[in-house]
């Protein structure tokens, strides 16, 4: 079934089962594949992407729920708080393994897009969805707040 | 402002309803009946609904506190969910992000319309059948339902509804959905009593 | 090669790198000795190893180029799973060749036994935490070399000496004149490769022992870095398996009838571990491989439950077991001691659980084959491949790219799933590029896991409260056994994987022994980030507080005064204590405190950590202060995120971690049944480096062990409650204090 949805800025039809989840839409159909698989079920986070600006996991979300609505991935985030959270990642040397950080990355440009100061529970509350078993929460959270310093309040 | 009917049922007009519907239980004798009847006739009026609100389905999204439960052991949901300003969640972990409007076949997340967590004040667990029922009737907490606004959202609300059918192993409520809403409309129409409280 | 002593991932002992075919030989030996000859043709020097030379780019040796465009590209020989092997050894070569770090690229080596041996192992791989230890000097020499080589081009080119040209951040210098390599590269490319070019004094290190950005730092928040699962190729179907639903499990018959229905579905193929699916897209192969019906013979089967498997190991506790360590005389102790003490221990099942699941990308085409996957052992994965497709080496080629995590889980000497790539490929038949892919649920369910442990440490104090005696008895299944490393790593029936820990424990205690049983079950097991530690390092480390408390002593001091012949304890004992505030006073309000120390992989660590009891009587941690003696760190950073990074991986294992098994059937399958640490549960971490001028040793793996016993030693000093079954979450602590 046809679904048309804006990818990162771009209008973008696929056709696909209206179940398909939007994972393997944006991986296997539109080969954008900074968005991960990790469990499937809703439960590491892994495949975070924003739908409509909110965080979502991809791996629920499907094909039919997209029509007219706005995806952005990893690929396609942008604007001061992304870049924020980015050099914050990056001068924190956060990543490891880096498989979960495409949606921990999306994560905290979600958290940071609404609550521009964080403090440490409402890092709890918004980010224990996104497993990282390397461990990398304490960068995870320093980092955080360092984007959040370069924010206007 | 909804019609109150509750509060417009005095609550000795309807001993004689009470005392007709108490005739139908085996247990109760006419002589019991005439020495605290609307105390028995209204907890028993109200208990199998107790018992249906107190399962896993219908408690886990009903909590005092700001964490929605899961599972039939009733934990509190992983990955520190919590209700939210507007009862959708914090911020990145609102309910939409994961549960949608059906329950996901494959995945086994379960889903329905308007995924939400009641309000705290309309929080359940560790209440007794007395303050369970006055809680559950009380306009100032529940949104402003009148018995038969409760009546019918517990007979139609897709959220409440999937309860019966929440999908991948999780347990239903035991008792059919058209029993509790014989059982709820008998309640209402004894005037929605409510069990002393002891 | 310096080699520390290692009794952990694949140390084999008495190896030096000139055994290297030797050792290929033994490993890859289960694979198919055809294979063995073949691989060992392209044996040859370091310095015949470049690849032809005709370009105009410098390649004096396999480890490293650099090219015309002033790119200096380091090549890999270790997978990079996270732990930043990519990072460490590219700051050797841009160390001794002066480079500018960001002229700096990595690429991964492709699959050579000989070129890019681990000198631990003697084949290509990487685990035991010596990814840094054994190139330290190889990747240096190899900067060095092309160094030399552009110096000496400039030198020519500029007619001035030598000795007189500086290189400094990638620029070469003498007076006014200045080149870059880009500049020098193809004339440097004319230069004799030196013998032995000289390394620098550890003074002049303008890299090695600073902090600076990982090389996979910016590719890792875009999306950009490639894993296994990001491979994707023109044609290609992705294939899932119907696995078997216990371990021994073998296909009886089958019904794709419901499967072949879903839009997508090319193929279904029998293979050994189960029914494969192949499919157009991965939401296709999802969901054929639940809609399969298998018939399972289970004849085979292992049916148990973990708790009979647990109770049989528990009634081996009171038989001896083969010793794996024996000073003094432990009965004469106990027979002196003023009192004994004596703790059953039990360790559950832990799956390792990266976040990238297990994947294999293979094209074959009947006449050779590429891989791509996240290979850890790449000389056992090629050999496997090549024996299962009936290859020669040079026609399978395994290209390692980044993994998302491992923690042990692909350095797997069966080669599992890229064998069932190879019988995936070779029974499809067709030359299509085929990525096979592990659901969650395979992964928790799939085996591997670290082994089920249990042990008794019986324990005799003096009057003093001195420890007397100590009977260290360890039951458990072997990680070693039946795997191609068991001839070299099993010695006398000690599986040294099993006891490592506790027959090296530090203490100076008279009468000593550790004894061990090794039980068999069908329950695949394998090596799990810090593999013996993860269980003896708990045991002893909580072991001795109790006697500490038994005794009325301090935890520390009652250690320090038996570490007088272990400095580098005794060193990151105090470091942890005093950065703690151990020395100056009781822990913060309604805060329990707790230390353990532990040597794994070469490297001392110590833990000192802070924790609470949450409401509900949860454990929550609230801060640890690390401290650690790897050696010269080469990277400072690199090293303290390994150490956050490994607490909180052992923690999440302490806390929570557990796979257990019902009639033989795993009872967890995801994140929800097998959670993990969350963000929520990281305590606040401290890292101290103690500073050391001895050659680096592990960081990947030391940092896991130490964190359960610190915690449950500060749960022991507050609520008196011994955490002698992990996880945590099995015990009470709530309302004993």
């Amino acid at each position: 079934m046809p679904t048309t949805f804006t990818l990162n800025g771009k209008k973008t039809t696929i056709d696909a089962d209206p179940e398909t989840p939007l994972l393997w839409v944006i991986r296997d159909d539109l080969k954008l594949t900074g968005t991960k698989f990790g469990c499937g079920a809703a439960l590491c986070g892994a495949c975070t992407v924003h739908l409509d600006g909110e965080a979502v996991r991809s791996c629920q979300i499907q094909a039919r729920d997209v029509e007219g609505r706005d995806v952005t991935t990893i690929e396609g985030v942008t604007g001061n708080v992304a870049a924020a959270v980015r050099a914050a990642w990056i001068k924190l040397d956060v990543a490891q393994c880096g498989y979960c950080q495409s949606g921990q990355v999306m994560a905290a440009v979600g958290l940071l897009s609404q609550i521009s100061k964080p403090t440490d529970q409402d890092i709890d509350k918004a980010m224990d969805g996104n497993i990282c078993r390397c461990s990398t929460y304490h960068r995870i959270r320093a980092a955080i707040h360092e984007a959040s310093t370069t924010l206007p309040g | 402002m909804v019609p109150h009917p509750i509060r417009a049922v005095l609550p000795f007009a309807i001993a004689g309803i009470a005392v007709a519907l108490a005739a139908m239980l085996p247990v109760t004798t006419p002589a019991t009946v005439a020495k605290a009847e609307t105390a028995v006739v209204a907890g028993d009026l109200f208990k199998p609904i107790a018992d249906v609100l107190r399962h896993p389905r219908c408690m886990n999204c009903h909590p005092r506190d700001d964490r929605p439960r899961q599972g039939d052991d009733r934990h509190p949901h992983l990955q520190n969910i919590v209700r939210g300003e507007d009862n959708l969640g914090f911020t990145n972990a609102r309910c939409t992000a994961c549960h949608r409007d059906e329950n996901n076949k494959f995945s086994g997340v379960p889903g329905a319309p308007n995924w939400h967590l009641a309000p705290a004040s309309m929080g359940w667990q560790g209440l007794n059948d007395s303050e369970l029922c006055t809680t559950l009737k009380d306009q100032d907490k529940n949104g402003g339902k009148d018995v038969a606004a409760l009546v019918k959202h517990m007979e139609d609300d897709k959220l409440v509804l999937w309860g019966w059918a929440p999908g991948g192993d999780r347990l239903p409520v035991s008792k059919p959905h058209a029993a509790f809403v014989t059982e709820l409309k008998a309640w209402a129409a004894g005037g929605a009593p409510c069990p002393t409280a002891n | 090669m310096n080699a520390p002593r290692l009794t952990g991932i694949f140390a084999l002992p008495g190896e030096t790198p000139q055994a290297s075919r030797r050792s290929f030989l033994k490993i890859a030996g289960g694979a198919g000795a055809g294979l063995v000859l073949g691989m060992a043709i392209p044996l040859r020097g370091v310095s015949t190893g470049a690849i032809a030379a005709a370009s105009e780019t410098l390649q004096p040796n396999p480890f490293l180029q650099v090219a015309p465009d002033n790119t200096v590209t380091v090549i890999i020989k270790h997978l990079d799973k996270g732990q930043g092997a990519a990072t460490g050894l590219a700051t050797l070569v841009a160390e001794e060749l002066d480079a500018d770090w960001s002229q700096i690229k990595t690429e991964f080596a492709p699959a050579d036994p000989v070129k890019y041996k681990n000198f631990a192992f003697g084949v290509q791989g990487v685990g035991g935490s010596t990814g840094l230890s054994n190139s330290y000097e190889q990747y240096r020499l190899a900067g060095a070399t092309a160094k030399a080589m552009i110096v000496a081009a400039a030198a020519k080119d500029w007619g001035v000496p030598a000795n007189e040209i500086t290189v400094k951040a990638g620029v070469v210098s003498h007076g006014d004149k200045r080149a870059t390599f880009g500049d020098l590269a193809s004339k440097a490319a004319a230069e004799n490769v030196p013998e032995k070019p000289a390394l620098k004094d550890s003074k002049d290190f303008v890299y090695i022992g600073k902090s600076f950005p990982r090389v996979d730092g910016k590719a890792k928040t875009t999306g950009a870095a490639k894993f296994t699962i990001d491979h994707q190729f023109d044609g290609m179907l992705i294939a899932t398996i119907a696995r078997p639903p216990m371990f021994g499990a073998t296909v009886k018959s089958f019904d794709a009838n419901e499967a072949e229905k879903i839009k997508g579905i090319v193929k279904v193929l029998q293979v050994p571990q189960g029914i494969a699916v192949l499919a157009t897209s991965t939401w296709a192969a999802l969901q054929a491989q639940r809609a399969i019906k298998v018939t399972w013979d289970d004849s085979k089967a292992e049916k148990r439950s973990t708790s009979d498997i647990v109770a049989a190991y528990k009634a081996k506790l009171d038989t001896p077991g083969i010793s794996a360590r024996k000073d003094g005389d432990v009965e004469a102790g106990f027979k002196s001691a003023a009192k004994v003490v004596e703790v059953d221990f039990e360790f559950p099942y832990l799956a390792h659980a990266p976040m990238e699941t297990m994947d294999c990308v293979i094209k074959y085409d009947g006449k050779s084959a590429e891989i791509w996957t996240g290979s850890q052992l790449q000389t056992v994965d090629h050999g496997t491949a090549c024996a299962v497709l009936g290859l020669k080496p040079e026609a399978v080629q395994i290209h390692t790219v980044w993994a998302g995590g491992s923690f042990g889980r692909r350095a797997i000497a069966d080669s599992h799933y890229v064998r069932e790539a190879c019988e995936i490929a070779k029974s499809y038949g067709k030359p299509v590029p085929i990525k096979v892919i592990w659901t969650r649920e395979d992964d928790i369910k799939g085996g591997y896991y670290r082994p089920i442990y249990v042990h008794r440490i019986k324990a005799g104090l003096d009057k003093d409260g001195n420890i007397v005696s100590w009977l260290h008895r360890i039951v458990g299944q072997s990680i070693i056994a039946g795997t191609p490393f068991e001839s070299g790593m099993v010695k006398d029936g000690i599986d040294a994987t099993s006891v490592e820990g506790a027959s090296t424990l530090p203490y100076a205690i008279p009468n000593l022994q550790v004894e061990l049983h090794t039980e068999k079950t069908g329950v695949p097991v394998l090596w799990w980030r810090s593999v013996g530690a993860t269980h003896t390092a708990h045991a002893t480390e909580h072991m001795i507080d109790i006697l500490a408390k038994e005794s009325g002593r301090d935890p520390v001091d009652f250690r320090l005064a038996m570490l007088a012949k272990h400095p580098r304890h005794a060193g990151v004992l105090k470091l942890a204590a005093e950065k703690a505030g151990w020395l100056s006073g009781q822990p913060p309000d309604g805060k329990m405190r707790g230390i353990a120390v532990h040597e794994s992989f070469a490297s001392y660590v110590a833990n000192a950590a802070e924790v609470s009891l949450r409401d509900d009587g949860s454990v929550k941690v609230e801060r640890v202060v690390c401290a650690i003696d790897c050696g010269i760190a080469v990277n400072p950073d690199v090293v303290i995120a390994q150490v956050e990074g490994g607490l909180g991986y052992g923690l999440g294992a302490a806390l929570k971690g557990a796979i257990t098994m019902k009639g033989g059937v795993v009872e967890q399958s995801n994140f929800d049944d097998y959670d993990v640490l969350r963000i929520s549960e990281m305590p606040k971490v401290e890292v101290y480096i103690v500073p050391s001028a001895q050659p680096p040793t592990g960081v990947g793996e030391p940092g896991t062990p130490v964190v359960a016993p610190a915690v449950a030693n500060a749960l022991l000093a507050g609520t008196n409650v011994r955490t002698n079954v992990l996880p945590m979450n099995k015990q009470k602590y709530k309302g004993q204090s």
